[in-house]
Formats: C-alpha cells, structure tokens, sequence
C-alpha cells in the first residue's frame, strides 16, 4: 500500500460513494464496474483487450506485489479503463520484473483508487448488477462526478470490438506451414495467438470487419473468432460475415465473444448478465467427455440456454457447474465450435488447453 | 456414478498421541470425516489410542476403540465388526504406516476391507524418497540432487558426490523427525547416524540443499475421475531449510506471478495423477528459484496433514469432509460447495483476505533444547490470522500468540545493537520476526534483511510499513494523535495496547479504545465464503478488520 495522501472518490451510478487514495494516474474516469476474483496474474489482466471500456475490482486485497514484466502481457497496451484494490503496492519483488505497478499504470495513463472496501463494493455489485461507475483523483464535487458519469455510455448496445481489434492485417507463425487459420481480432489476447502457433499454425490475424473474400484470399484450413469487449449483438457486419464462413464447411472455433457471435449467426440471441463471470476458478464439465476443467473467465454477456438446447442443429458441450450456464457450443451438420471460457488463459489454469488440439486435429482431417 | 453403494461400514484410524511436530490436525480431520460419512448413512467406527481427542467423543462414531495402534488392535476390531473398508488418509503418517503394516500381513485381504482413499503403493512412492525420485525422473519433474543410502559408508559416499550443503532426510518419519542440514564435512558423521537410526527402515536421503529457496506448498483434492483442484496455495515467509511447520506461512501466496504459479498448478497435478489410483486429499511442496522461477518438487503426501487443516480454516473449503465423500464414491462435481450450499465443490477458492500462521514455540519449557530451527519441527502449536492485508494479518497473529507480545514488536525489545540483530537473524530462531522489525526500527535496510534471511523482500517491506506507522505514532501523545494516523494504524493490524505502549506519556488501552470509539474507527466483520464475495454463503464464518 501507499502513503499517498491524496484522496480519491468512487461514485457508483446508483449514488453509492466509496473513498480511497489516489493510485496511479491522477485524474478522472469512468467505465463500467465489474470485479475479477483471480489470486494471480493481475498485469495479463489489465492488458486483456476484453477489459475494454471497464472498470475493474481486483478482489485479491494485494495487487502489484509481483510489479511488472514486458513478457507478462495480453496485448501492448493497458485496456481497463480503471482499478479499484483495497492494497495496491508500490514496493514490489521479483528478479524477472521490470518495474512497479505504479509506475505502469502512470505510464498507461491509469487512474486507481486504493483503500477501498472491495468486498463491500463486490457484495454490491453481486446484489445491484453491473453499473457505471467514476473514479476521480481530482474532482471532490460530488455533483459535478455525477454529471461526468453521466456521460459514460451503457455497455448494452456498445460496439467496442471495432475499436481494438487490429487496424492492419498480420501474420505470425511459420509461413511454409501447411496449417493455416484467418482469425477475426475483436480484441484478441496474445497468449490464443501464440496456443495456435505453438501447435504449428500460420495465422493471419485480421480486422473485425474482415469480408470473407478477403479472409479466403489467405486459403485457411480452419477459421479462428476472437475473444473482445462489449455486446455481440453489435456486432451485425461480423455476424453476416460468420453465417458466410458456415457456409464454406471449414473448421470454425471461438472463444469468449466469438462464442457469442457463433450462437447470433445461428440466431440464438445473447443477453447482457446481471454481473458477469470474472475470475480463475470457474468449474466448467465437458459433458461430452464426462470430465471437468477449471477455467479463466471473462464475460458479461452470454447465450441464451433455452435458444440453444432448442436449436436443431446446434448442441450444448460445456456446462457451468455454479451456475448451468452455457458454457460451451458445437454445430451438428457443421465442423465448427466455440467456447465462453478462455482455453489460453493467462492469467489461469491450463485444464482446457485441449481444446486448441481439437481444434488443429478438425483442421488436418 | 455417485457413493459406492457397495460401503456401509468404514474403519477410521487415528493417529495416536499429540506430538510435537503436530497440531492436532488429525483430530480435526478424523472428526470432519466421521462426520461427513455417517451424513451418507455409513456407519463409522473409529480406533485411536489418543482418549484426548475430540474424534473419540462418543457422538462422532459408530462405536470408537480406545486402543493402541497396533496391527492385533485392527485384527479384533474386524473380528468384533463387518467393516467394509477402511480409510487411513485421516490419521497421519501414523495411521498410513498401521495401514500398510496390516496390508503386509493380509489382514485386509483376509477380511476383506476395502482400502479406501489412497493405496499402499501410492503411500509408498511418497514416503520412500527414491521411489518419489524415480517418479519424478519419470513424469519430468525436477527434484534436488540426492541419493539414498542404507549404511553409514553408502551416506558418507554419497555426501562426498553431491557436495555442501546437504540434508539427511530419514524415510517414513513424522514432522521431519531425526532430519538435519549438514553445512560441511564435520557436520556429517553425526546426522548421519542420527537419520539412520531414526528410520524405522534404516535408510535416508542424501540430497543437495536449496537453502534461500523460497517454499511453496499446495493443497489439492482429487477425484476417481482425475478431476484435480487447487485448494490453497500457501507461501512459506520463511525460505526453504525451515520445516514448513516452523515456518510463518502466509495464503494466498503473496509474491508468485501467474506464469510461475501455473508452472507449479501444471507440476502439481501431474504428480497427483501419476501417484497410483486414489481420491483424496494431498499436498505437494515446492522450492523456487527467486532468480530464475525455476521449481523443484520437495515432497507430496497423499492425505490430509497439518496444513490441508490449515488450508481448510483458510478458504472455508472442508478437504477432509470433501476427502471423505471422495473416498467413498463421489466425484467433485457431483458435490456441492458447503458454504455457499448452491455452487459447485468442483472449484478453486479465492480469498479476499490474507492468512497469516504462525507458530508458537514453547522453548522457554526446555531448557537447554537448539532452539535453532531447521528440518525438524519444533513448535508446538500454531495461531492463524485473518485480516485485510499482510500487515493487519501477521499483527493478528503476534496478537494471538499468548506470550507477550503486542503486536509486531513488544516481545522484549532486542537490546543489541543494529549489526548484532544483523548477525543474529541469519540463523532462523523463534523470535527472528521480532529481530526482524526490531533491525528495521534501528534503520537496517530492507534489502539487508532481506539477503542475510532469505525473506523475501516484499514481506520485509510490509514489516517496514509497520515500522513507520510506529514511527509516526511514537511522535504523539493520546490527545495529539491523528484521526488519519489511528485509522491507518487500526488498519494495519496495530492493537489498541500496542498503541497505547507506543504513545509516549501515560495512556491506557482503554483511552486508545474511547478515542477511536468516538471517532467511529470501529471494527467491521468480513465473511470466510471460499468466494471472494462472488456468491452468497450460508454457513460462512467471520473475521474482523477495520475499512474506511
């Protein structure tokens, strides 16, 4: 923890007040709330593209003990658009890391509010839902937050996809290799890149609004949809593009809102979740196989479970074991399937990392 | 497939006398899993030598045997009652041993009984250090150099070829009884002898030292079906060379990146999945390079122990009840969480606070006893915090220990001199976090005592903190103390005596209490729900702690 005494104000949309000290940058902003209940892996966090827009509850009560590394990271820049911690540290140890927490966060223009009473504040937002929230280190006026806050769009009906996903097309992984998978980047992290690669596929990573002409001049063995931020449901360019990939009968997979998109062009529709599932422990059954993997999760959206189990054509393979919900899909007439969970997790557990093996034996059959 | 219909009766063995090197976890453990199998219907009988305990209440059995743990003590119990199968996981190395001993003899096959929860091979390969060695070497995991030996000449052989430092580890002893570091050649002859003759097998391990590496430890369950979780992952403060019973430890760990603690999740796992076919607890313990973040496996025990005890007090997730229901046909997912009551037990549990054990030593009662601490246990009881940070945690437990301590702090000022403490920390002793904060007031620095202990610097960072709220508080009086200032001292663990002692010029606890009492600086409660607040719990239980 700091000894900052610079205080800092969390204004929640419902009126609730939190008080704490200044972390970070110094300044103001505003995102949704939501709360990650991961012991580890705080910075991989941070940078997760699908953190777009929010405003994150580390409820670990120690963050940056382990500071900062280059290699530690999701994408290249921080995505969450604030932090609230009850400790967050200064002084850090590790012989790898580069630097503070502090000072990644100065340097990514971060405002955080430290000292606060998370689990009060998580307690809150399990029983009231997400809502809009504003972090300021330098407004104290509680009327003129109010009026900022205002300001802050609903994430229901938000496209925030469009604004991560890459501007320019990429490649990455052996170019001589036979095995070729065109990805759709809503926001998509690192390490799914690199599982895709390690298993000694050639992807070519291109933006969210990619036509599939284009996505064919790559000739892909297989087609990869990318986690991201916001609601699926604005994303109808991308769910046109989808249904037309389905059509050309090649192994699809999906991750987080690339599931969601899946489940849209089979017109299942998605709903905004009364808090999301943010953490490292969700329990997850494959009841294909009868087993079960704990799984990274990163969503506030999800699918429709009454859609699916009556869709003729599409088949639930993932359950939740908290909660029942779908966790994930596969097409019966079709080589494609999509996930909530997050197989490549970083931060979390490798339990499901099969999953990119399945997804690389439906490619080369 | 749930609970194996074919069990109606189940033989429960203890694990005799309270030792040092013991904190009655066993009679915790015995106990939640009687209980937990008589909740399904199975009639439970229970044998323990140990009338001291609670396990052998009359209500926690079926029918409890006050009888020693020997081999004719199992026979007649199994002559007197059809028992189907018997559970050894929840007594200890005691019961382990008992267990296998009868197995040696047929007793089981005999009368057919069902070993349940682990098998004797498994218990095998983790108490017999080449045997866990070659399955190490199998499954690709690194352990330390060692060799084991069987004869004082074989150990003094193999002593020459690894080198300095070394540890004789006995096979099959309890709490690392007979166990020592050997720094150099003159050393050697006599923990030779003393291993070898503290191994009911005649054998020990010979095996290179990983001082200063820091120590990690996990607490896995797992299922018939191979469904593994991670329980708790507790980070010794204490660097390896320190039994991790003597050590203060601290859950969640607190300086492990998620790349390194996957590394230790993936290792973990495999090594309970290739230890024989059992459902159970376990624990598995690390050593980690701090440079490098390169791991080796230390040991595993497949049963429930002192810290899968603590563990369970840690995260609120019961591993001997959970074991118990494992053991006897469940798998995890078909369980639920027992303090949420709606969730599965199938998960990982998360904390929104930090636990702090530390042990309680009772050298003062053993007079001319080495009060130095190393691979055998020596304390004999332990305290366990809960608080909102590091800082409030481990004052917590300074507060508990029922000594004289205040606080981190005020056991007996050091009267030495900063490079005497300096000195004086480099050899572990019971009251080297006392020394330790007592260098930090004297102004010795962070990385000092962080290089001459083997401490990882993050903690004695933490303990500074500590130092320089005393610091600022030392500054006042009771009337001219801070609002601010008492806040954050409050926070930060610090008891209203402890501040009372600080403050200079007459002042009570009591006016300590009044004050903040009528600043409203009063104490909020916090739930023990295995879930970060995440969900709703039914039966949780609480800790106390002050927010803003």
């Amino acid at each position: 923890m700091t000894h900052s005494t610079q205080q800092a104000i969390l204004l929640l949309a419902d009126g609730h007040v939190f008080y704490g000290q200044a972390f970070g940058k110094i300044g103001t902003t505003t995102g949704e709330l939501c709360f990650n209940t991961g012991m580890t892996g705080y910075q991989e966090v941070f940078t997760d593209p699908s953190y777009s827009g929010q405003i994150l509850i580390m409820n670990n009560v120690h963050i940056g003990n382990y500071g900062v590394k280059d290699a530690d990271v999701e994408s290249d820049t921080v995505k969450i658009r604030g932090l609230i911690a009850r400790n967050l540290e200064e002084q850090f140890s590790r012989f790898q890391a580069k630097g503070s927490l502090s000072d990644y966060l100065i340097a990514n223009n971060i405002v955080a509010i430290e000292g606060v009473d998370t689990r009060a504040l998580v307690t809150h937002v399990r029983t009231k839902g997400a809502m809009n929230c504003i972090i300021s280190s330098e407004i104290t006026d509680i009327e003129k937050l109010k009026s900022e806050l205002a300001k802050c769009p609903d994430m229901d009906g938000l496209d925030l996809a469009s604004g991560v996903s890459t501007k320019e097309e990429y490649e990455l992984g052996d170019t001589s290799s036979t095995l070729k998978v065109a990805v759709l980047d809503f926001g998509i992290k690192k390490n799914i890149l690199n599982c895709l690669v390690e298993r000694g596929a050639h992807v070519r990573v291109h933006p969210a609004n990619t036509t599939l002409s284009r996505l064919k001049e790559f000739n892909p063995n297989g087609y990869f949809l990318s986690n991201g931020p916001g609601d699926p449901a604005a994303l109808p360019f991308a769910i046109n593009t989808i249904k037309e990939i389905l059509a050309e009968d090649k192994p699809l997979f999906g991750i987080c809102l690339g599931h969601q998109l899946l489940a849209l062009a089979n017109d299942i529709p998605t709903f905004k979740m009364h808090h999301g599932h943010r953490g490292l422990n969700h329990p997850v059954k494959n009841i294909i196989s009868g087993l079960c993997e704990i799984t990274t999760q990163n969503h506030g959206f999800g699918v429709d479970p009454e859609a699916v189990r009556k869709h003729a054509n599409v088949e639930v393979t993932h359950l939740n074991l908290n909660d029942d919900s779908i966790e994930g899909i596969r097409l019966k007439d079709k080589p494609a399937f999509s996930v909530q969970y997050h197989p490549e997790a970083t931060p979390g557990p490798h339990d499901s990392r099969y999953l990119f093996d399945d997804f690389v034996k439906m490619m080369k059959s | 497939m749930p609970i194996d219909n074919s069990i109606k009766s189940v033989l429960i063995i203890g694990s005799g006398p309270i030792i040092i090197g013991q904190a009655c976890e066993f009679d915790y453990s015995g106990s939640q899993a009687a209980r937990s199998l008589r909740e399904e219907g199975i009639k439970v009988i229970l044998i323990n030598s140990n009338p001291a305990t609670i396990m052998t209440d009359p209500m926690m059995a079926d029918k409890v045997y006050l009888l020693p743990l020997t081999v004719e003590s199992i026979e007649q119990i199994l002559d007197e009652n059809q028992i189907d199968a018997v559970l050894p996981t929840m007594g200890g190395q005691t019961a382990l041993n008992l267990c296998k001993e009868a197995e040696e003899l047929g007793v089981w096959v005999k009368y057919n009984v069902r070993l349940i929860g682990v098998d004797v091979a498994a218990i095998d390969t983790a108490e017999d250090r080449e045997k866990f060695r070659q399955l190490m070497f199998k499954i690709g995991i690194k352990v330390a150099p060692s060799h084991v030996a069987n004869s004082f000449l074989e150990g003094k052989e193999f002593a020459q070829e690894i080198g300095f430092p070394l540890v004789i580890r006995p096979s099959f002893t309890l709490g690392g009884t007979g166990g020592s570091f050997v720094h150099n050649k003159e050393e050697l002859d006599s923990a030779l002898e003393r291993g070898l003759k503290a191994s009911p097998i005649h054998e020990v391990l010979v095996e290179k030292a990983v001082l200063g590496w820091k120590e990690y430890e996990l607490e896995l369950l797992r299922d018939k079906n191979d469904n593994v979780v991670i329980i708790c992952t507790v980070e010794n403060l204490d660097p390896m060379g320190i039994h991790t019973g003597d050590s203060i430890t601290v859950a969640p760990a607190m300086t492990l990146s998620d790349t390194s603690f996957q590394d230790m999740r993936n290792q973990a796992i495999l090594m309970m999945r290739s230890l024989g076919n059992f459902a159970g607890g376990c624990n598995v313990q690390f050593a980690q390079n701090p440079e490098t973040e390169e791991l080796i496996a230390v040991e595993i025990n497949p049963r429930v122990s002192r810290s899968s005890a603590l563990a369970s007090k840690a995260t609120g997730y019961p591993i001997a009840k959970i074991a118990a229901k494992l053991a006897i046909g469940y798998s995890l997912d078909e369980l639920k969480n027992q303090i949420t009551r709606t969730t599965s037990a199938y998960f990982e549990p998360a904390l929104d606070y930090v636990i702090v054990k530390m042990p309680r030593w009772n050298f003062d009662k053993f007079k001319g006893a080495n009060d130095t601490l190393g691979l055998q246990m020596k304390s004999v009881g332990e305290v366990m915090s809960i608080g909102r940070s590091f800082t409030e945690a481990i004052q917590k437990a300074c507060q508990s220990l029922e000594n004289d301590a205040v606080g981190l702090g005020y056991y007996g000022k050091s009267l030495m001199k900063s490079e005497e403490i300096v000195e004086y920390i480099k050899i572990p002793k019971w009251d080297r976090i006392f020394r330790i904060k007592d260098a930090l007031m004297q102004g010795v620095t962070v990385k000092t005592i962080s290089q001459v202990t083997g401490i990882d610097k993050w903690f004695v960072h933490q303990i500074q903190i500590i130092c320089n709220i005393e610091k600022e508080i030392a500054k006042h009086s009771a009337d001219t103390l801070p609002n601010d200032l008492l806040k954050e001292a409050k926070k930060n663990g610090f008891g209203d005596d402890q501040i009372a002692k600080i403050l200079h010029g007459d002042c009570t606890d009591e006016q300590v209490y009044e004050k903040r009492k009528a600043l409203g600086i009063t104490r909020v409660y916090k739930m023990v729900d295995t879930c970060s607040a995440e969900f709703e719990a039914k039966t949780p239980y609480f800790y106390s702690t002050f927010e803003n």
